[in-house]
């Protein structure tokens, strides 16, 4: 009998108070208690809505069947015939607009928790399996992946499960791209990203940091040098900027540095040499995932912040709970309201930053309400640290560097969508690369077609 | 893990490094940089090309010991490893079709001067190099540079090498003596390489400027690095290091890499007594 409840079973986590000032991961995840319960209310529909919804197509009542049961590794394998990250996408998928956007139990209620189930299984595997992954027998074929976050160990774990001889070359100096540089650990624990990375490692990919394709080599040297084809997931890119006065004063940060210097550099640390501001009064540009992210960690160096945005509350691009939990945490919210200029005071660090109030006016390109600067609406807001969190453009090193590429005006990758092919042949691309800045899961969808797109052509199917 | 294949004190706060790193070297060409860590919780810090050589597959870096990471560096020795070592990164300096260049280094500039004086000399331009220090036991590569150049100027601030004065002072003689530059390439402290593009403006010489910015990745992704050309946002990582000097905003970059000056200062100091400490 199912559980009828309308309630998901609520995910445990530290409190705001304490959270906010340590970089432990906020949710706890559920014990097995809670996990079977919560796959009890899964009516095990026969159409299977969230399934379609999933972008790597998880046999989603089929895993919660198990968990139900209490059979948790079964679980895990039929989540990871899917996905080569369980770990990391059941704690950052934006499953509300996937899987739990469809699920049947969410027209009367709350859906299945199905992220928080995801990530049950995959830790519960983590913590209890004690089976070694088996090296596929080698087919002799070599593969190149550009780039380790998560398009590219995607493509990589999918090709190496095949026999495949992958070389990830990464231009950091640790594998997982976004994951380490960007998501804080206090959403994404780094110890879970690298024993993902390990269990690549284990099948046979060779990961080469400190490789910069574009620079170090390019992709013409790689086909050259024998890989019968490459995958471009070298990600987002060059962060933009508002282009506003003062904007390169000391104390202005793009989102995308001051994540790198807390999640990669591990600023926040003592033992670390990379340094951060301490700054007393941060204020952050842009309502998506990143400003969020870049938010809640400057709350937790200590700094009051404030989350500036110029739409409203509705439109706000983040994940719902990721806005609730940076509310929750003490992060201000100021909405309608633009930045039009940044001043500096005696030191040479940011004062004040100046912003003008926003009405919302007709649909714009997007779709979304144009917000209308209010005339005569500026005030000031006292900041000695302003981070700009409004996304990014394509990095130009790889299509700078490759003959015959095509990209969109903006920068972006072109692709053939069923496959990931580029306009050169024997060269795929996925991910932020050529979609722009997206979710992890999109880019692993990406990197899994062009997998299996690479195993095709290889094999000589097409 | 990269091996130092040799280590040299170019002077007693200047340090030459060769590193076997095979990838770089086959791609490096004079006013790229590298990035480098020294230890596992180590900050990455860029430091321009000093030289290559593609048959042994090793790079020179050559360093000053200015703060925590490059005192840490300095206390590694041939045979030691640096934890990453990454690149070549940036894009080369522009050598094509120049016939008389002026190149002038600021100390530990030098360095990052003389690769891009070697190569001009070497397809044939007429090289005037000029390169200025404090004083006499701060000089480095002067053999280096002799051998290079059509012409040296040795210049410093208390004369006990060379002229005492500015480097500003001797590119200014030269151009009033009636020589003729395609191009001038500077390289040095922002303050120099300030006065130097005010200097060749006032001629309508074109100048190139290296910048060295504060950067993490070096690839574009985190915008440190970036300055204001041209009314302009650059990141110098991908779009330079070297930019026109007639359109670089010099005070905003002097001030931007004051930014971690307090933390570096104290850095600095306690990596010092660690060293003391464990001696």
């Amino acid at each position: 009998m199912a559980n009828m409840s309308l309630k998901k079973n609520p995910m445990p986590s530290q409190p705001p108070e304490v959270r906010n000032r340590n970089f432990s991961e906020v949710a706890l995840g559920y014990d097995e208690k809670t996990a079977i319960d919560e796959a009890q209310r899964c009516l095990n529909c026969k159409n299977k809505p969230c399934v379609s919804s999933c972008p790597v197509c998880i046999d989603i009542p089929a895993f919660i069947h198990k968990v139900a049961e209490g059979d948790f590794e079964s679980a895990y394998q039929i989540i990871a015939k899917s996905s080569s990250l369980p770990a990391v996408c059941g704690r950052v998928c934006p499953q509300e607009n996937q899987c739990e956007g469809k699920c049947v139990r969410g027209i009367k209620g709350e859906p299945v928790g199905i992220g928080r189930l995801e990530r049950f299984v995959a830790d519960w595997h983590n913590a209890h399996s004690t089976e070694k992954p088996v090296r596929p027998k080698s087919n002799g074929h070599k593969v190149a992946v550009i780039g380790s976050g998560p398009s590219g160990l995607t493509c990589a774990g999918d090709l190496a499960k095949l026999g495949y001889q992958v070389t990830v070359f990464e231009a950091l100096h640790v594998a997982g791209g976004v994951l380490v540089y960007g998501i804080p650990e206090f959403r994404l624990p780094k110890a879970i990203v690298q024993k993902e990375i390990d269990s690549l490692a284990a099948l046979g990919v060779d990961i080469q940091t400190n490789v910069v394709v574009g620079k170090t080599i390019t992709v013409d040297e790689l086909l050259d040098k024998g890989y019968e084809a490459v995958f471009i997931g070298s990600g987002a890119g060059l962060p933009k900027f508002m282009n506003i006065p003062g904007e390169n004063l000391k104390g202005v940060y793009s989102a995308n540095e001051f994540l790198t210097r807390i999640n990669l550099m591990k600023a926040y640390l003592p033992e670390s040499d990379t340094p951060v501001q301490q700054a007393k009064q941060v204020v952050v540009v842009g309502g998506g995932n990143v400003a969020m992210d870049a938010a809640r960690c400057a709350k937790r160096l200590g700094a009051d912040v404030s989350i500036v945005y110029r739409r409203t509350e509705a439109e706000l691009p983040a994940r719902r709970e990721e806005v609730e939990h940076a509310m929750e945490e003490g992060i201000v919210f100021q909405f309608l309201t633009n930045p039009v200029a940044i001043h500096g005071g005696e030191s040479g660090f940011v004062s004040s930053i100046t912003c003008q109030r926003m009405a919302l006016g007709e649909p714009d390109a997007s779709g979304r309400a144009r917000p209308v600067p209010q005339e005569g609406s500026e005030f000031d807001i006292e900041a000695d640290c302003v981070i700009m969190a409004l996304g990014t453009s394509p990095n130009p090193l790889i299509r700078d560097t490759t003959s015959g590429l095509d990209t969109e005006r903006w920068g972006g990758i072109i692709v053939e969508e069923e496959t990931g092919l580029t306009s050169r042949e024997g060269v795929y691309a996925g991910g932020d690369a050529v979609t722009g800045a997206a979710t992890v899961i999109l880019a692993m969808g990406a990197g899994k077609t062009a997998a299996a797109a690479i195993d095709r052509k290889i094999r000589g199917e097409n | 893990m990269y091996r130092i294949l040799e280590k040299k004190r170019l002077n007693p706060t200047v340090t030459l490094m060769r590193v076997e790193a095979p990838l770089v070297a086959a791609k490096a060409e004079p006013g790229q940089f590298i990035i480098l860590r020294v230890d596992a919780d180590g900050e990455r810090i860029p430091l321009t090309v000093a030289d290559f050589d593609r048959d042994s597959g090793s790079v020179t870096i050559i360093f000053q010991v200015v703060g925590a990471t490059t005192e840490k560096l300095n206390h590694l020795e041939q045979g030691d490893f640096i934890h990453d070592f990454v690149g070549p990164l940036g894009r080369p300096t522009h050598t094509d079709g120049l016939k008389k260049v002026a190149v002038v280094g600021g100390g530990v500039g030098c360095a990052i001067a003389f690769p891009v004086a070697k190569k001009l000399f070497e397809q044939g331009c007429e090289v005037h190099s000029i390169a200025g220090f404090r004083s006499r036991d701060l000089v480095i590569l002067e053999d280096e540079f002799a051998a290079n150049s059509t012409r040296f100027v040795r210049m410093s601030d208390d004369g006990t090498w060379g002229e005492k004065g500015l480097v500003t002072d001797a590119l200014r003689k030269l151009i009033e003596s009636g020589e003729k530059y395609d191009e001038v390439i500077t390289i040095g402290p922002l303050v120099m390489m300030k006065f130097v593009c005010a200097l060749t403006r006032e001629f309508g010489i074109k100048t190139v400027a290296s910048m060295n910015p504060i950067m993490i990745d070096g690839t574009g992704m985190c915008g440190g690095c970036r300055l204001t050309v041209g009314g302009k946002t650059k990141f110098a990582c991908v779009d330079g290091p070297e930019f026109d000097g007639h359109e670089i905003d010099f005070d905003e970059a002097i001030a931007r890499s004051s930014t971690y000056r307090d933390f570096e200062r104290h850095a600095y100091e306690e990596t010092c007594n660690l060293f003391e400490e464990a001696k």
